[in-house]
């Protein structure tokens, strides 16, 4: 069995290291995300052809090739035209970019689903279209979009994993590089699994409440 | 330039081989998660409380865990202890078929639940039983049901696919990055890849719409 | 007409067809600080478009409209926002906003739009509300409410911005006739209170005691004006009575519904 020393003297302390950076891929991509999905929802709808088409492609290439390409990409392949990112920036942008393609497409749906009328009475009382969109169509659309975003935020927190194969420690990284060393990769992954299990499931947890608290009668 | 295209083009035939690669991994994976998935469905759906449970606990693990984390256990970690020398191929196959027969019971649950009590009923009282109802009764309306969500199951599998990468499943990210690094061009050749994934995604989204058209039945939709 | 009285909206010659079709060929007419004029006519004879010809949310092919001496047709977007404060405007549907209570309804435009403190918007929301006699019913969301009550939220929403002429485009036809009363009492109030106001509408009821002027608006244009009085007892037009008959059979004696 796994030795109890190993345990608490090695592996704890990388691991929650590691989590410290997963933590901060998190809280550092998730909002950006979810707010630049708001836009190019907002744009592909409202924008003119030009924007529109844009916004589309956007979506269909970040949702239609692997986050990891992207990655690689940003991490190895910028640099060849001269601009470098750190191995956390190049994850940062990468996870914001997918993840808000992803999003984009959710509040897109949500957005179509609502009737039209609601921004004819919001001119009839004097809002500017702009006004229109922020006051009146996006808190109905975010709702209805919400159970989606949520599902794709809790992917986000998943694939921050990847973050390690642009050499960005993190907690997989992290138990991957203690495995290795140490040769105990079914108990270090089992642990590091856990932590994921314990993350998500809180995430599901709070996404869950959020989404009651936040609920209006005739919205969903 | 020219030089990028050359790089382009020589590498395409190796890049292409990739794809094969990823096609019969994605192909296998989902065929495996599906064998896997249909009974967790049923168990879910039919099975009693202790097998309810079990199966609960392995649609939250499979669907909790990165799939990278997963590759790293199963790969370096439990198919190692057995000592069967599983091949990086098998395993990705293996992880992502697991993992895939997660999501895809959750698709099937949704559809069966979806299918009133009535037809059951009407099945019991035709003298099947229980068994017999729900595979000639319930399951032909539940994965024609099944069929549009089943259908996202295919990109979501190709472009995780790619993280197989990380054991060395010579997949085309694999084999792009190891041209990327020989030819010091990374940026034409991993864009090249993702070109190849686009490909892929939209074929394989064609091929399924046409087995939606093909498998219609009025008054399913 | 009642030329000593304040000229509130000029419509001059609007035209507007959708795809080759023509729906209006050339409406004008004018309407004066506190009068209602009712608009009739057969269904799908644009009468629905003529109203929003007026505030902009549909723009005339040809034509210009007039508040108050100023045009608003040929306008900016940033000058039609403006200008649409003044045109309080009821939609058939009501559209009210389905994330905001009915008092959030109401104070939304005075807080984004005129600016106010929040609660100087909430008092002045809840004043509207108790107006139409929903006060009760302040913090409840649409979904909640019955048509009658969600048409009424409207009229307060669109009068809080305290507009120079107020729009209703058929107010009443979404509505269950058990539910069509309160919404009239209250456009009744608000006429006999002196607001300016363009009703589209088949309750003849209505247009017998409130009215000003009955326009009858026909194959995209205005057949006939006049007062009540007229248009129902002694129409110019075959047209006009034929019109008039079919609104009998359906919702029963124009004369008879005289109050």
């Amino acid at each position: 069995m796994v030795n109890p020393d190993f345990i608490i003297n090695i592996l704890a302390p990388s691991l929650l290291e590691g989590l410290q950076m997963t933590i901060k891929l998190i809280m550092y991509s998730a909002p950006t995300g979810l707010g630049i999905g708001i836009i190019i929802a907002s744009g592909r709808v409202y924008g003119n052809w030009l924007l529109s088409r844009f916004c589309r492609l956007y979506i269909v290439f970040f949702r239609g090739t692997p986050l990891l390409i992207q990655l690689f990409i940003l991490y190895y392949g910028f640099p060849t035209i001269g601009i470098s990112f750190s191995p956390f920036t190049a994850a940062t942008l990468g996870f914001i970019l997918c993840s808000s393609a992803y999003h984009a497409e959710y509040i897109r749906g949500a957005i179509q689903s609502i009737k039209s009328g609601q921004i004819l009475a919001a001119q009839s009382l004097g809002m500017s279209k702009m006004s229109a969109i922020v006051n009146i169509v996006l808190p109905q659309a975010l709702r209805r979009a919400a159970p989606g975003c949520s599902n794709e935020i809790i992917y986000l927190i998943k694939y921050t994993s990847l973050a390690f194969m642009v050499t960005c420690i993190e907690l997989t990284g992290a138990g991957k590089i203690v495995a290795s060393r140490y040769f105990e990769y079914t108990a270090v992954f089992l642990a590091v699994g856990a932590i994921y299990l314990v993350m998500v499931s809180a995430a599901t947890h709070i996404f869950h409440n959020l989404e009651r608290k936040f609920a209006i009668p005739g919205i969903e | 330039m020219m030089i990028i295209t050359g790089i382009v083009y020589e590498a395409l035939p190796f890049l292409l081989q990739g794809a094969v690669t990823t096609i019969s991994l994605v192909v296998s994976a989902l065929f495996f998660g599906f064998i896997i998935g249909l009974p967790l469905a049923i168990g879910q759906v039919y099975g009693c409380l202790w097998v309810k449970k079990i199966i609960n606990i392995y649609v939250w693990f499979f669907r909790g865990l990165p799939v990278l984390v997963l590759l790293f256990l199963f790969y370096y970690g439990l198919f190692s202890i057995t000592g069967l020398n599983i091949s990086a191929f098998l395993s990705a196959v293996l992880v992502l078929g697991l993992r895939s027969a997660a999501y895809q019971s959750q698709i099937f649950r949704g559809s069966i639940q979806s299918i009133s009590e009535g037809q059951l009923m009407a099945a019991s009282a035709l003298g099947m039983n229980k068994l017999k109802a729900v595979w000639n009764i319930i399951l032909p309306q539940a994965l024609r049901l099944s069929i549009p969500g089943w259908s996202n199951e295919y990109p979501a599998m190709l472009t995780e696919s790619s993280i197989t990468y990380a054991i060395g499943v010579t997949e085309v990210l694999t084999r792009g990055s190891f041209i990327a690094s020989r030819t010091y061009q990374p940026m034409p050749i991993y864009l090249t890849c993702a070109v190849i994934f686009l490909f892929l995604s939209y074929l394989g989204l064609k091929m399924l719409h046409i087995l939606e058209i093909k498998f219609k039945i009025p008054g399913f939709e | 007409m009642e030329q000593n009285k304040e000229l509130i909206l000029e419509i001059k010659d609007i035209h507007k067809s959708y795809n080759g079709k023509a729906v209006l060929k050339g409406i004008s007419f004018n309407v004066f600080k506190g009068e209602t004029k009712v608009i009739i006519g057969p269904s799908g004879m644009g009468k629905s478009t003529l109203l929003r010809c007026i505030n902009q949310l549909t723009v005339p092919d040809k034509g210009s409209v007039w508040l108050k001496g100023q045009e608003i047709t040929h306008r900016d977007a940033k000058n039609i926002n403006k200008l649409r404060q003044k045109i309080g405007f009821v939609f058939q549907d009501f559209n009210l906003f389905d994330h905001l209570t009915a008092v959030g309804n109401v104070e939304i435009a005075l807080i984004k739009v005129k600016g106010m403190k929040k609660q100087e918007a909430r008092n002045k929301a809840i004043f509207e509300l108790k107006k139409v006699g929903l006060e009760k019913q302040a913090s409840l969301y649409p979904a909640e409410l019955s048509g009658g009550q969600k048409q009424r939220v409207s009229i307060a929403r669109a009068f809080a911005m305290e507009p120079e002429i107020m729009l209703f485009d058929e107010p009443t036809s979404a509505l269950d006739p058990e539910l069509i009363g309160e919404v009239l009492s209250v456009m009744k109030e608000l006429a006999n209170e002196g607001v300016t106001m363009i009703v589209v509408s088949h309750e003849m009821g209505f247009a017998q005691t409130v009215a000003d002027e009955i326009l009858f608006l026909d194959g995209g244009k205005l057949l006939e004006a006049g007062p009540p009085e007229k248009i129902f007892c002694e129409p110019k037009y075959k047209r006009t009575k034929k019109f008039l008959s079919t609104l009998n059979e359906l919702y029963g004696n124009v004369e008879g519904n005289k109050r």
